[in-house]
């Protein structure tokens, strides 16, 4: 499965037009060269009354990567991505895009800047037609906010034709969202990322409750964000899943980063063993020694590459 | 795309589901009116066939269904507000001082929906910054508003005979081809509320917000500023039909809107709505406001005694809310 290109398969990359949707404001995509840093976080701490839930966190993700990110449970992995999504605000540190410092970060603003979340079906309204889920928080609308609910409509369906592979002809715009399946849901979360144009893309666990087949189609899917000059971060539990599409993985081991590793450098046994010594002893010291360059976060790696 | 309901084998059957499925509360309710309807017609023709009972449901109706309009989509985001009983009569504070001041009842008019307004304001503020439920604030707010109304005109009540003779009286009180302008004020909220709930960013947000939290926060919905939103039309809403009582009735009395807590909540959920957010139409609350209007008149051209009335108001709600109940499991998933 990694050896796929992702870039082949029209399917994997309906809606995402390369290089289309790099934000005004936000340097041209012509002149950042493939590969530099598109979001950069420095010595973000988080605490919630009292507990650190991160510290000192700092990582890069460049143009056209997918970066893994792994961790137990409490490692402050969702904290993280909620910090890069403008959910929460860090306690310290800060925030770059572009190689430009963002200041108070919102949703909205973090939206402009290109990232958008598959937060799964728990960012889904049940109750409400897909159509309405897929532009929640952003409906196209007329003059005095008046919803444009024709093209919507339109919209979705085109959607769920093209993107969603969704063929039941029981679903169709209106359908609620409470009868979808697990897969569906997922796919509706998804479409909606990849829609809006997003250059950022972060999955978070992305394939909990998904079938095998599901998954895979998911994987694929990752693989074509990459195809289509994006960048991703990828959140899960199963390291297999991980390893097959990221560039490169991050371990984050309460609250700090234990270790990142290429996965063109380490084999997937490796990072496993890794993952185990991580768990098992003192985290942060015994990763320490896997830690390829005492500086790896100030200079990252030369060019992503995958084990193609 | 939107035709493929019909496309397999049972295009009749799927479309009709589907169309169920939607609609399944608002057919529910439609026709339970309908057979309540019915049975006052069979059980009291000549009072309920004709006109007069209509003319008079149409003006005391809209009093606390204008209010459950705008309740509806506050109880739709997961809110609630009964302070709005209160809000009634203070917004006729707001009218007497300045009427009485200036002479306008123009202004006047101003004053009361300014004073509603700013009354829902305060709801949800304290509801969004300090997330005290909205349920524990109005319960406060309601003494709050209801005591400083009773503080500001000491207890007295006020004549609005001299209301009478502006044109406002007539658009607010007055009667247009026999049908009351309550009515129509009625009619231009409801559909109003339902483009507001239905075709705009407003209810599109109120509607995540009610139904998912945590999806609409992660969504960038901005979740406050709905809210008091919600909570600010509510109070207009509800200034609004203490003035059209008041004038009404051409007097200002400042216990005003006591009684109308209960027949507006009930309106709103025998309409459909869903205590719990995330589910209601403003066609069930118009419904279910006439329902509830119509039932003490009903029960009484019916030859039952005035005793009846309580048992049969709360036999309907509890009915109507079993019939979404189980349309909902039934249809909607």
């Amino acid at each position: 499965m990694a050896g796929q290109d992702p870039v082949q398969d029209p399917s994997l990359t309906p809606n995402i037009a390369p290089e289309a949707s790099a934000p005004a404001e936000a340097a041209t995509p012509a002149a950042v060269a493939p590969g530099e840093p598109r979001l950069e976080l420095r010595h973000i701490s988080k605490s919630f009354g009292g507990v650190n839930v991160l510290k000192d966190v700092s990582l890069q993700l460049r143009r056209r990567e997918v970066l893994g990110l792994l961790g137990d449970n409490g490692a402050g992995k969702s904290t993280l991505i909620k910090i890069i999504t403008g959910v929460h605000q860090p306690d310290d540190g800060e925030i770059l895009f572009d190689g430009q410092a963002v200041d108070a970060l919102s949703v909205q603003k973090a939206r402009d800047l290109g990232v958008e979340t598959v937060f799964q079906e728990r960012a889904l309204a049940e109750q409400l037609p897909l159509w309405r889920n897929i532009f929640m928080g952003r409906p196209l609308t007329g003059r005095l906010g008046f919803l444009r609910t024709g093209e919507m409509r339109r919209v979705t369906a085109g959607l769920m034709g093209e993107s969603m592979g969704f063929t039941s002809a029981m679903l169709t715009p209106e359908s609620h969202v409470a009868g979808l399946s697990g897969g569906e849901r997922q796919g509706v979360a998804i479409v909606r990322a990849l829609h809006f144009e997003a250059d950022i893309i972060i999955l978070d666990e992305p394939t909990m409750g998904l079938s095998l087949k599901e998954t895979e189609k998911l994987l694929h899917f990752v693989d074509g964000i990459r195809g289509a000059g994006r960048s991703a971060i990828f959140i899960d539990h199963n390291i297999f899943h991980v390893y097959s599409v990221a560039d490169r993985i991050i371990v984050l081991d309460r609250g700090r980063i234990a270790g990142e590793f290429p996965t063109s450098r380490y084999s997937l046994e490796e990072v496993m063993g890794i993952m185990r010594e991580v768990a098992a002893t003192s985290a942060y010291t015994e990763a320490e020694r896997y830690r390829p360059t005492q500086a790896s976060t100030a200079t990252p790696w030369a060019e992503p590459q995958r084990p193609s | 795309m939107s035709t493929a309901v019909t496309g397999t084998a049972t295009p009749g059957r799927g479309s009709v589901k589907a169309f169920t499925t939607t609609w399944a509360s608002q057919i529910g309710i439609t026709t339970a009116f309908l057979l309540l309807w019915l049975t006052f017609i069979v059980l009291a023709p000549e009072t309920f066939l004709s006109q007069r009972i209509y003319q008079s449901f149409a003006q005391t109706t809209p009093y606390f269904a204008i209010v459950a309009l705008a309740l509806t989509m506050v109880i739709i985001a997961g809110d609630i507000d009964l302070s709005f009983p209160s809000i009634m009569a203070l917004g006729m504070v707001g009218f007497v001082s300045v009427w009485n001041a200036s002479g306008s009842v123009e202004l006047g008019v101003a004053a009361s929906l300014a004073v509603g307004g700013l009354a829902g304001l305060f709801n949800g503020l304290i509801v969004t910054a300090l997330g005290i439920p909205s349920l524990v604030v109005t319960i406060g707010t309601q003494f709050l508003f209801r005591g400083l109304t009773l503080v500001l005109v000491g207890g007295k009540s006020f004549a609005l005979v001299q209301t009478q003779q502006s044109p406002t009286y007539d658009l607010l009180a007055g009667r247009i081809l026999g049908i009351p302008m309550e009515f129509i004020w009625l009619v231009i909220a409801a559909v109003a509320s339902w483009l507001l709930l239905n075709r705009h960013r407003l209810g599109q947000n109120t509607y995540a917000i009610g139904d998912n939290r945590q999806a609409a926060q992660l969504m960038g919905i901005p979740i406050r500023r709905t809210r008091i939103i919600l909570f600010i039309l509510t109070g207009l809403a509800a200034a609004f039909a203490g003035l059209m009582n008041s004038l009404q009735v051409v007097n200002f009395y400042p216990t005003m809107g006591d009684g109308y807590l209960l027949p507006t909540l009930a309106a709103v959920f025998v309409g459909g709505t869903s205590v719990f957010g995330g589910r209601g139409s403003i066609w069930g609350t118009f419904i279910g406001a006439f329902m509830i209007g119509g039932i003490t008149a009903g029960i009484v051209a019916v030859g039952l005694t005035d005793f009846y009335t309580k048992l049969i108001y709360g036999a309907v709600v509890l009915i109507s809310v079993s019939i979404h109940a189980i349309l909902q499991r039934r249809f909607e998933y």
